[in-house]
């Protein structure tokens, strides 16, 4: 159905190399691999939401022009985002008839609507009050809104962008009843998913995505989830790094019992506890949007916590605010380079001083020492190889590598003892990464104890001395030597699959 | 630093560009309307510099005007859309004015203690909406907007039923005491000594800005506040103090008004120098040290518009629409300049 599809987003990321995905009529297609693998992208494709560089898309023997949602929606497409795209304060029929309203287009008849409404729910056999307000449904309500307003356009090929992440176990199984049901009528399902479990339950075929190419289709019941896992993670470029062995020193950073429930009320971290040595970095790995975030932000000081206790270096930072933990000597490295490490309209010098305004050396009572500054910052373009004429350049003017290098720049040059490096080489080019590598485990070697998040899995294990393994706000495996665990059991543990049980796991707390 | 001369020719040429597609548009706005298009253009442009009075006129409003473009600058620096100003601006012309003539003091003493005045209560009331946000996330936009309107009222009502003067034909307080009158400075003008104070808060705002670490803090927090939160800076209290420093610069300029140029208190509605300083920190780019160049600017416009109304057949209406015209086209260079940056951003991107 899909052909030869690749996609380079204008920041050069190469997100989809030759994919050739197809569909049968009537089946219901898993679609999996990691973060960033671009299974989203290929179905933003299909959907018109993103342009392909190159390649074709076919459906029923037919090549397709698609320029926009509005023309996948013609031409019998339907896709349910992760994020629902309903209008909170409206009814459930006129959310299912948006942008198609039936009846005058002068007029908008409420009675015609709620028909039309209660019409394709008894086609479908969906239970929903037509006049409630979205705003009152649950969040398994609302997606099957998202899918009812689908089918209403008329859609016969649905694509479902991880539907069970939402859902409860119960709600769960209510939508695999439906969607085995819309199978039955006839309709063809694309499900985007990490849930090997639920794969295996109601899909009929798989594929596999691995670093923007497709890896594999197979028929779900011709292979195993090990053999699932061991695909979506594969084995990529060797990370070399020169590690010596290290001795674990004193606890720096002690988490007992933390819970984060976040603004949705979802329990994202549950009872999570662990200890963070001197000496050491202690690796966290997990599918995106199992509580990383929510583990680095508590500790940070940027998130409330539910409850449990924080201490680092022998002082409760529960409550504490973000300038006091960072006077404790925490550096932090953020996940969202652009979103949170820099202020982008600032210079080089500007995101560099941010977290350097209680420095004697660079401020006076309160003024700036520009002349000082102006050396300070010089210094450090140089040490950390940043590429830029002058400390007065724009940030934004800079390739993601050296933005990422101010931040390491900036968070590096404070004498912390504790440092936070979550995703530090993301979607930075090898140089940039290595360079980082290696002040990583200069400050190690110097004493420093460092958490490290990464989503690459060669990354971390190369990296890391011991690891731990997170999976729905719960860690399910710890390694007290990373050497001696593959990526593929890794990948098992970081899937559900697989789970240490209680007492090995407690090794990370010692 | 090529790259830094390459800006700042830019703007100039951009700048220069906007202002004779300004002078071609409204010529031919004043072709179309007035039997003496060359007088009234040249009324325009030069009438300003006609003689001495009417370019004291000029200094004379940029001095408001500069108090009013700091306030913005500073306020918007924080990213907050607190149009407060403009009630500060009345607020303490009024409360400026009642005290002078409550308590009569010697000269230096009076002027000096109803300015300080003045700016506390502008920067009690800019305070406001940035408190409102921050405790139940009402927009700052929204509820200034309104709170111009409450005490304009508030202020009115105690001029108007405790402080007019009866013998005067017009809604006023009584006169000004001479002790409480700024001094004029320069014979021959109005100019008066509001003009020194404005130089040095003028002077002060660019130290703050550019060389203290609140400044600093200020101008992260306003570029990207989730950045700021985790750098570890106290963003509310910096957002409330650039809030309070923005409410007592404008309180400053509406007392500083008051007591400079006119002898009783006699505005009955919202002056319009808090708006005039959206437009003075927009041609200025929130940069206190463009201000007075901006605050120049819009003032010639105006006052040479007043000239040509006064001395050719160029109605008003005609006038607010010219000056309309000139204004947007220069604040659109800003618009263009980001334009051009993300243009220029991908361009870098894309070459790796």
């Amino acid at each position: 159905m899909m052909n030869k599809i690749n996609k380079i987003y204008p920041n050069g990321v190469v997100a989809n190399k030759d994919v050739d995905f197809s569909v049968r009529r009537g089946e219901i297609h898993a679609l999996v691999g990691e973060n960033g693998a671009g299974k989203s992208t290929l179905m933003k494709i299909l959907f018109g939401i993103e342009k392909p560089t190159e390649g074709s898309i076919y459906y029923k023997g037919k090549k397709l022009i698609i320029n926009s949602p509005l023309d996948a929606i013609n031409y019998g497409f339907g896709m349910v985002h992760q994020h629902f795209m309903l209008v909170e304060s409206m009814s459930v029929s006129e959310n299912i008839v948006l942008g198609s309203e039936p009846g005058s287009s002068w007029k908008i008849n409420s009675n015609i609507q709620d028909e039309e409404a209660k019409k394709i729910m008894e086609k479908y056999n969906f239970k929903i009050n037509v006049k409630a307000k979205i705003s009152d449904l649950s969040i398994g309500l609302r997606q099957k809104v998202e899918i009812l307003k689908a089918l209403y356009k008329g859609a016969e090929v649905l694509i479902l962008d991880e539907p069970t992440a939402v859902l409860t176990p119960q709600e769960t199984v209510e939508l695999f009843e439906q969607l085995k049901a819309l199978k039955a009528q006839g309709h063809t399902i694309i499900f985007i998913s990490h849930k090997l479990n639920e794969i295996k339950e109601i899909c009929d075929r798989i594929s596999i995505m691995r670093n923007g190419t497709l890896v594999g289709v197979y028929d779900v019941n011709a292979v195993t989830k090990d053999e699932i896992s061991d695909l979506m993670v594969g084995k990529s470029v060797n990370w070399e790094v020169l590690k010596t062995p290290t001795k674990k020193g004193k606890v720096l950073l002690k988490v007992k019992n933390l819970t984060v429930i976040n603004e949705a009320n979802f329990p994202c971290l549950k009872h999570v506890s662990f200890n963070l040595h001197s000496s050491t970095i202690l690796g966290i790995v997990g599918v995106e949007g199992n509580g990383q975030k929510e583990l680095v932000d508590s500790i940070a000081g940027l998130t409330k916590i539910e409850s449990g206790e924080i201490i680092l270096k022998d002082k409760k930072i529960n409550t504490s605010s973000v300038e006091k933990i960072r006077e404790l000597g925490l550096s932090h490295i953020p996940g969202d380079r652009m979103v949170r490490g820099i202020a982008n309209e600032s210079t080089i010098e500007e995101n560099l001083l941010a977290t350097h305004t209680k420095d004697e050396r660079l401020f006076h009572k309160g003024f700036l020492k520009t002349k000082e500054i102006r050396k300070w910052s010089e210094e450090l373009i140089s040490e950390f190889q940043i590429k830029a004429s002058s400390p007065k350049v724009p940030i934004k003017m800079l390739s993601g590598g050296n933005i990422q290098k101010v931040i390491v720049a900036r968070e590096f040059s404070k004498n912390s003892d504790c440092i936070i490096a979550n995703q530090p080489t993301r979607g930075i080019d090898i140089g940039a990464a290595k360079f980082i590598h290696l002040k990583l485990i200069e400050l190690r070697d110097k004493g420093a104890g460092v958490l490290l998040l990464s989503a690459d899995l060669s990354e971390i294990k190369s990296m890391s001395d011991s690891l731990l393994v997170i999976f729905n706000g719960q860690f399910v495996a710890y390694f007290e030597d990373a050497n001696k665990v593959t990526e593929e059991q890794l990948g098992k543990f970081m899937l559900g699959v697989e789970k240490q049980d209680e007492k090995e796991i407690k090794r990370c707390e010692a | 630093m090529k790259k830094i001369n390459f800006e700042t020719k830019f703007e100039i040429i951009r700048f220069s560009v906007a202002i004779l597609i300004a002078l071609a548009l409204s010529f031919i706005i004043i072709l179309l309307v007035s039997d003496m298009p060359f007088l009234a253009l040249q009324k325009l442009f030069l009438g300003p510099l006609e003689n001495l009075r009417r370019f004291g006129n000029v200094i004379e409003l940029a001095i408001t005007l500069s108090f009013a473009g700091l306030s913005i600058a500073i306020i918007f620096s924080a990213n907050q859309f607190n149009l407060a100003p403009e009630g500060a601006f009345y607020a303490s012309g009024a409360i400026s004015a009642m005290f002078v003539l409550t308590f009569p003091l010697p000269k230096i003493i009076s002027p000096f203690l109803a300015i300080i005045i003045g700016g506390l209560i502008g920067a009690i009331i800019c305070v406001i909406p940035a408190l409102l946000k921050k405790k139940w996330g009402a927009s700052e936009l929204v509820s200034s907007l309104m709170l111009n309107f409450i005490v304009m009222y508030l202020a009115k009502y105690f001029i108007n039923n405790k402080f007019k003067d009866p013998t005067c034909g017009y809604n006023a307080t009584y006169i000004l005491p001479d002790s409480s009158r700024l001094i004029n400075i320069i014979p021959g003008t109005r100019i008066h000594f509001g003009l020194i104070i404005v130089v040095f808060t003028i002077f002060v705002c660019v130290v703050f800005m550019q060389k203290t670490k609140w400044g600093f803090q200020l101008l992260q927090t306003g570029r990207n506040v989730e950045f700021a939160k985790y750098v570890g800076i106290n963003t509310s209290a910096i957002i409330i103090m650039s809030q309070a420093i923005g409410g007592f610069i404008a309180g400053m300029g509406g007392s500083i008004e008051t007591l400079g140029m006119y002898n009783r208190f006699q505005w009955q509605s919202l002056p319009g120098y808090g708006f005039d300083g959206v437009i003075v920190a927009i041609l200025a780019k929130n940069k206190p040290k463009y201000v007075p160049l901006a605050a120049f600017f819009l003032a010639y416009i105006r006052i040479g518009a007043d000239k040509m109304a006064t001395s050719t057949d160029v109605t008003s209406e005609m006038i607010a629409i010219i000056q309309g015209v000139i204004i947007m086209l220069v604040a659109a260079t800003s618009f263009l300049s980001n334009t051009r940056q993300k243009m220029l951003i991908k361009k870098v991107r894309n070459n790796g």
